[in-house]
């Protein structure tokens, strides 16, 4: 073996081990990382829900209702009419409530505060309430995504 | 010959024990002003041997999942001998191995002894306290009640504000898009297992760094003739302080956790009521008090801020203070004359302050 074949030699060795240990590594990281992400959720998404009859909720007043597995807020004006938004706060994911005395929509975790129309109006919600759309039928309250 | 000579002798002739008892006889610690601060990451480490016991205690009673969690710590609780004693002694310690990691950490940080040689003790160490508070937020959703259900929402929907890597950062967490019963397990191997595994290597790391590297010492210490250094013997001198130390905040969280079981309000652990996705989320809900900084500053940060979120920009804040925190040792190095530059100590003095009141602030409101 000449002194001029050796260095190329060993770099291409060096080269084909170093490829080798990435290869490896990444064969048993990879599974690891998929194995982490959680499967995609099965189960058709919810499009509309019964929340309810009209009598169970007087003016003024508001109630959570199950919308598939996340919480929706049904709120009945003061006037009676009905409005419907996702109860999940803009902000940090916390779950609104409707404030008889400040007639408004608030979030306990940071003082978020959104009107009735579910307009974010102060604290730090950087994002209008998502909107639901609200049916009647036969006294029976509909709640559906509107899109 | 007695037989613990007897025994030493036969460890002696395989292990060679002399070696090792020759190393710890020659083990001195630095005597001086600073000398005090040495004992808080002794403190640190015995109340983290404190959680492993502790934790290990509950986990043969606790039960994860959304049907079992919170009824199971109900039934540590109630029913378990002691149990009542076993977790007020986990809650406790966890909040007091949180306070002396961060005295420790400013004792560290306020008399330099981050400098070279010892740059990788503090990355190290830091991190570790960047763990302990992982314990603390996974161990917070395990009672699985209305007020840890909802803390942890609002943690991890932070970490999900991160660009790029915060929402598949968030699903890892949450094993999911939402806080559900999958969220719980997860948190609860992360916390008996994944950290205490990660937890075992960096300690080992930092105590061998300690023990290879010796006490930091004050420059003038450092620089003193060394037939004039004051010194103490590791072995048993310094070692039987730490000890009686140990023994005195072992009693003191004895008391509290018979006096105060669930914590002194502001700081407290109640069972509450349990946790459901379909209520609002309760007043008050805020996280345990090292977080609560970071919480109010993220409280009082405006929607936006030019065009960012206000909570992006505050989540970048935090991430770029804490990159920078942990790379002291690399931008804060001695002058020419070996002097430290002093407002590098007026700026962890801020810190302090920023900290405490932010705080404070956070539980007045």
């Amino acid at each position: 073996m000449s002194e001029e074949t050796r260095p190329s030699r060993r770099r291409f060795l060096d080269a084909i081990l170093g490829g080798g240990v990435l290869a490896w590594l990444g064969a048993v990281l990879y599974p690891v990382f998929a194995y982490l992400k959680p499967p995609p959720e099965t189960g058709e998404a919810v499009t509309s829900v019964m929340v309810g009859t009209i009598d169970e909720i007087p003016p003024d007043s508001g109630m959570i209702f199950k919308f598939g597995r996340k919480p929706g807020i049904l709120i009945r004006k003061p006037d009676g009419s009905l409005k419907a938004y996702n109860a999940i706060c803009t902000h940090l994911d916390c779950t609104v409530q409707y404030r008889q005395d400040l007639g408004l929509i608030w979030c306990a975790c940071h003082n978020g505060r959104y009107d009735l129309n579910g307009k974010n109006i102060a604290g730090p919600p950087p994002k209008p309430l998502e909107e639901f759309r609200v049916d009647i039928r036969a006294n029976e309250i509909f709640v559906s995504r509107t899109a | 010959m007695a037989l613990s000579d007897r025994i030493q002798k036969w460890a002696d002739e395989r292990y060679s024990l002399s070696d090792i008892i020759d190393f710890a006889k020659h083990k001195t610690v630095p005597v001086h002003h600073e000398s005090l601060w040495y004992y808080f990451g002794g403190v640190t480490l015995f109340l983290f041997v404190v959680q492993v016991v502790t934790g290990i205690l509950l986990l043969l009673y606790y039960k994860p999942g959304i049907d079992t969690a919170y009824e199971s710590v109900g039934f540590i609780l109630t029913d378990v001998s002691f149990g009542w004693l076993i977790r007020a002694v986990h809650s406790w310690s966890a909040n007091l191995m949180i306070l002396f990691a961060f005295i420790h950490l400013f004792s560290v940080f306020f008399t330099r002894a981050y400098r070279k040689p010892r740059e990788m003790t503090w990355v190290g160490g830091a991190f570790l306290l960047i763990l302990a508070m992982g314990f603390g937020f996974s161990g917070y959703l395990l009672p699985w009640n209305e007020l840890s259900y909802f803390a942890t929402k609002v943690g991890t929907d932070i970490m999900g504000a991160v660009p790029v890597v915060g929402e598949p950062l968030l699903q890892l967490l949450r094993s999911g898009e939402d806080v559900t019963g999958a969220t719980l397990y997860r948190f609860y191997g992360i916390h008996v297992a994944i950290l205490p595994g990660i937890a075992f290597v960096f300690l080992g790391l930092h105590l061998m760094f300690v023990q290879r590297q010796g006490m930091s010492a004050p420059p003038a210490w450092e620089a003193a003739d060394p037939k004039k250094r004051r010194t103490l013997q590791f072995f048993p001198n310094f070692m039987l302080r730490d000890v009686l130390l140990w023994l005195i905040v072992l009693n003191v969280i004895a008391i509290l956790a018979v006096v105060a079981p669930f914590g002194i309000d502001p700081f407290h652990w109640p069972l509450g009521e349990k946790a459901d996705p379909f209520v609002p989320a309760p007043e008050g809900i805020r996280p345990e008090w090292y977080f609560m900084f970071m919480f109010q500053t993220l409280k009082l940060l405006p929607a936006h801020i030019g065009p960012l979120e206000g909570e992006l920009v505050g989540v970048l804040g935090f991430g770029l203070m804490g990159l920078i925190w942990i790379l002291t040792p690399f931008w804060d190095r001695p002058r020419a004359d070996g002097t430290m530059r002093p407002w590098v100590t007026w700026l962890g003095v801020l810190m302090l302050i920023y900290i405490i009141g932010m705080t404070v602030w956070g539980y007045l409101e």
